[in-house]
């Protein structure tokens, strides 16, 4: 592994949403990883990120930059997803009104996520949490 | 053509750009895998801008004359972002430039 960076999410803090997104950006433009890899990791990065801001009380990030690819883990202490199928349905969301005036909740982040990812899974326990894993190849 | 305010970004006036996408879904806007673009929205709040960022886009056009909080804009100048504001709909806004010949992303 070449790095790893991690950051600390506070749920229901949406002026700060998207700013481990921010940081990470900052550090793949700075080792010259190619735009196209750089865009599919923030956005999956940024959506996970709000979804934890979203959903959760509070959650962890980690970016692993490997030598194939990034590896990103996002880890929240929540309510989990009690049916992980049907999450991630477009068009299907559980996101309050205050999330959608942000302009998301639409039912659009994890298939979102799973179209800029190589590979995509998703652990959760009902009344414990979400581990979302997602790893993206250099190209 | 639209009354725009240059918010922040003076220095992209001459840019010039091909495509433009309306829209207040931030996550629509994040699944477009093209970077040169104008966005139009209605939607402003740091989030909008956010978006920008993580979608490598550099011109949004905030309609209705919304509110651009300083929070918005220095997260755009640090990204080396253009920002306008104009007191029309996106409506109408969109029907303007998508007459002056901006192309639509879909």
């Amino acid at each position: 592994m070449i790095m790893e960076l991690e950051y600390k999410v506070e749920g229901g803090d949406f002026t700060q949403a998207g700013y481990a997104s921010s940081q990470v950006k900052k550090v793949l433009k700075q080792l010259g990883i190619n735009p196209i890899v750089i865009k599919r990791v923030v956005v999956a990065l940024y959506e996970a990120e709000v979804n934890i801001v979203a959903h959760a009380y509070r959650g962890v990030i980690t970016a692993f930059l490997n030598e194939d690819g990034i590896r990103l883990v996002l880890d929240d202490e929540g309510p989990g997803i009690p049916d992980i199928d049907q999450a991630m349905v477009k068009g299907y969301s559980t996101a309050s009104k205050e999330v959608r005036e942000m302009g998301f909740g639409a039912g659009m982040g994890l298939p979102n996520i799973k179209d800029n990812a190589d590979e995509f899974d998703i652990v959760s326990e009902v009344g414990k949490g979400t581990r979302l894993n997602i790893f993206i190849k250099y190209i | 053509m639209t009354d725009g305010k240059v918010i922040c970004g003076e220095s992209h006036l001459n840019d010039s750009i091909e495509y433009a996408f309306a829209s207040d879904l931030m996550s629509d806007v994040l699944t477009l895998r093209i970077t040169n673009f104008l966005l139009i929205t209605g939607l402003a709040n740091i989030q909008s801008v956010r978006t920008a960022e993580m979608s490598d886009l550099k011109y949004i056009l905030f309609a209705r004359d919304k509110k651009i909080t300083e929070e918005m804009i220095e997260l755009a100048e640090e990204n080396d972002m253009m920002i306008i504001s104009t007191p029309y709909s996106v409506f109408k806004t969109s029907g303007i430039l998508y007459g002056a010949g901006l192309k639509p992303v879909y």
